[in-house]
């Protein structure tokens, strides 16, 4: 049984453990943390792996682990295929502009609504959490003819502007502004400071941690988004890395492509998962809002 | 979520208490009302008007679409009233989808959260490297559905693909994930339970950490075995984390779809009432009409599960 119940550390860490029982407990405890680990990283590495292998490593029935070489061949050849930098400089620039205007008008909209007076910020809040509950899916048609009639198809701001509305965020960071000491904010009024000056110096300096959660699930967002981009582009020079690997997957239907495939795959995973290993605490806070707190 | 409608002022640090605002004049609405009526407008309004163009309004259009006997791009369209609705609830391929989205919910729900039950156990405990582990495993969830689904393409695949290979050490031959449309079904949903169990495993870890240690002594005390803890105590006490899991895993697994296009573009025994509402518009068909009726019934599910988790918070904040 792989069970075990919380608590059992702690009773046994008041109590001195015999070496033998160590040991156990050690295999124990690591087996399947280990055992975890690999179910989600294997399939990462052999991505990884797969991605410098040559289409005859690939198609052989012995299965070799390690590429023979680390010669790029298949990401060359996924750059011929499609416009591989492009798509990668597409999805940083929806990215970084999406999510950098998604994080400032969350920090706008909480600021407004916990520290300016103004009727009504109760149900504007509800009506701003309510699309928490609409899924991109369910507004896509009507969103697809209203941007494509603007002449959205096809640009940049077509991709980023329906997702710029952000309750996520505005939730967010509404619920951390409430708790800051509202005795600064009276005291910076009292000398003068106005509404601007109270927002750049002191909300926004000392809730960095919390934007910057945001910022890290808006950025993570961004990069992934697909079913929208995939509706509004169809100029392979104007996609961004998911829909373009898309293209890329329906252009090489062989099973020599798949080389080629793992190594568009490496383009838009690895990105992701260096952020989220160097911030992972505050990824992890923001994806599980609302379920960890009470 | 009950923490989310409740008013500025309930929630005070609890160092400073709130003071009751007296405004400074008793003039009606002086210059400084207007002023942050103002800054309140320049600060909130480009949010509050996005949402209102590209979450609020999609919801009418939608309905209003879904009278309509459209094709996409075409200039004009023919008001047909509840006739896509019908066709909806009497078409045999509705039957389909319904079962395919039941089992792709259930199934995917069921596994992430079980798997994930699983991890927090395994997770909870402190050695070292824990911490990494935690971070590891939640790792697939904030991955690229599309990289996620071309990595498990070529795993699947029936010749090259590593999981034809282990079979043939012990002379298996593969299942044909990608030609039998219920093994297509199997293999979206295992991919989906992959990169969510990790998510499940987070929130389920907080729910054992918020487990009172007093409660687990005292079972210990009463002689209570590994097993009979687990049951009789750690298992109730989760109950609001596997509620809120339950609901939260619901409404995504409706709105799944990367895993499901780049995995099995045709929707052949993978077609969900997400990937059909995609399908009928964009999918070839170009009947923007139907594919309105699907996501109306889409969004009234939505609300549904989301009424019913509200009702259920409800109760349970009462009878804390």
């Amino acid at each position: 049984m792989t069970m075990s119940a919380p608590g059992h550390d702690q009773a046994t860490r008041t109590h001195p453990l015999a070496p033998r029982s160590l040991a156990a407990a050690a295999v124990g405890s690591y087996l399947p943390l280990v055992l975890a680990v690999a179910v989600v990283a294997l399939p990462l590495v052999w991505m990884l792996l797969s991605s410098f292998k040559t289409p005859g490593e690939l198609v052989t029935q012995d299965l070799a682990v390690l590429p023979h070489s680390l010669a790029p061949d298949n990401y060359l050849q996924a750059a011929r295929e499609v416009p591989f930098v492009r798509l990668f400089v597409n999805s940083v620039i929806v990215t970084v502009i999406g999510a950098g205007i998604k994080v400032l008008l969350a920090i706008f909209t909480a600021y407004a609504l916990v520290f300016v007076r103004f009727p009504a910020k109760k149900l504007i809040f509800a009506a701003i959490l309510v699309t928490l509950m609409v899924p991109p899916q369910v507004s896509l048609l009507p969103n697809y003819i209203l941007v494509t009639g603007l002449g959205g198809a096809d640009t940049y701001w077509g991709i980023i502007l329906p997702g710029l509305g952000t309750g996520f965020g505005t939730f967010l960071l509404r619920q951390h502004f409430m708790t800051l000491p509202i005795s600064i904010l009276e005291a910076a009024e009292i000398d003068g400071a106005g509404h601007w000056r109270r927002l750049t110096r002191i909300v926004i300096p000392i809730s960095a941690p919390s934007i910057v959660t945001v910022a890290l699930v808006s950025i993570v967002f961004e990069w992934n988004d697909y079913l929208w981009p995939l509706v509004i582009v169809t100029d392979p020079s104007m996609m961004t890395l998911p829909v373009g690997l898309t293209l890329l997957s329906n252009t090489e239907s062989d099973a020599l492509a798949y080389g080629v495939l793992m190594a568009g795959s490496v383009a838009v995973i690895v990105p992701v998962l260096i952020v989220f290993a160097s911030l992972q605490r505050y990824v992890i806070a923001g994806l599980t809002q609302g379920a960890v707190k009470d | 979520m009950s923490s989310v409608t409740s008013a500025p002022v309930s929630t005070p640090p609890p160092t400073t208490v709130r003071p009751v605002r007296t405004p400074p004049s008793r003039r009606r609405f002086g210059a400084r009302e207007r002023h942050d009526f103002l800054v309140f407008l320049a600060l909130a309004a480009p949010n509050i008007l996005v949402i209102v163009a590209f979450s609020y309004r999609p919801l009418l259009s939608n309905v209003y679409y879904s009278t309509l006997n459209w094709t996409l791009g075409a200039a004009t369209a023919v008001p047909v009233g509840f006739d896509n609705y019908v066709r909806f609830f009497t078409s045999p391929d509705t039957a389909e989808i319904a079962r395919v989205t039941a089992v792709f919910t259930v199934a995917t729900v069921g596994g992430s959260m079980l798997l994930g039950l699983l991890i927090a156990l395994v997770l909870n405990r402190k050695v070292r490297g824990v911490g990494f582990a935690r971070a590891a495993v939640f790792s697939p969830f904030v991955l690229s559905g599309v990289g996620v689904g071309l990595i498990w393409v070529f795993m699947f695949d029936p010749t090259v693909g590593v999981i034809a290979a282990v079979l043939r050490t012990v002379d298996l031959p593969s299942p044909q994930w990608f030609n039998d449309p219920s093994l297509s079904l199997v293999m979206v949903i295992i991919v989906y339970v992959w990169k969510n169990m990790g998510y499940a495993a987070v929130i389920y870890l907080a729910g054992l950490q918020a487990v009172p240690r007093d409660l687990l002594e005292a079972a210990a005390i009463d002689g209570a075995g590994r097993l009979r803890t687990f049951r009789s105590i750690i298992l109730p006490m989760l109950s609001p984390t596997t509620f809120f899991l339950l609901i939260t895993s619901v409404l995504n697994s409706l709105q799944a779809f990367d895993i499901i296009r780049i995995m099995t573009p045709l929707g052949r025994g993978t077609t969900t009432l997400i990937y059909d509402a995609y399908l009928q518009a964009f999918g070839g068909y170009n009947r923007a009409g139907y594919s309105a009726t699907v996501s109306t019934v889409l969004f009234g599910l939505l609300v549904l599960f989301t009424a019913i988790q509200m009702l259920v918070l409800e109760r349970r904040v009462h009878y804390r």
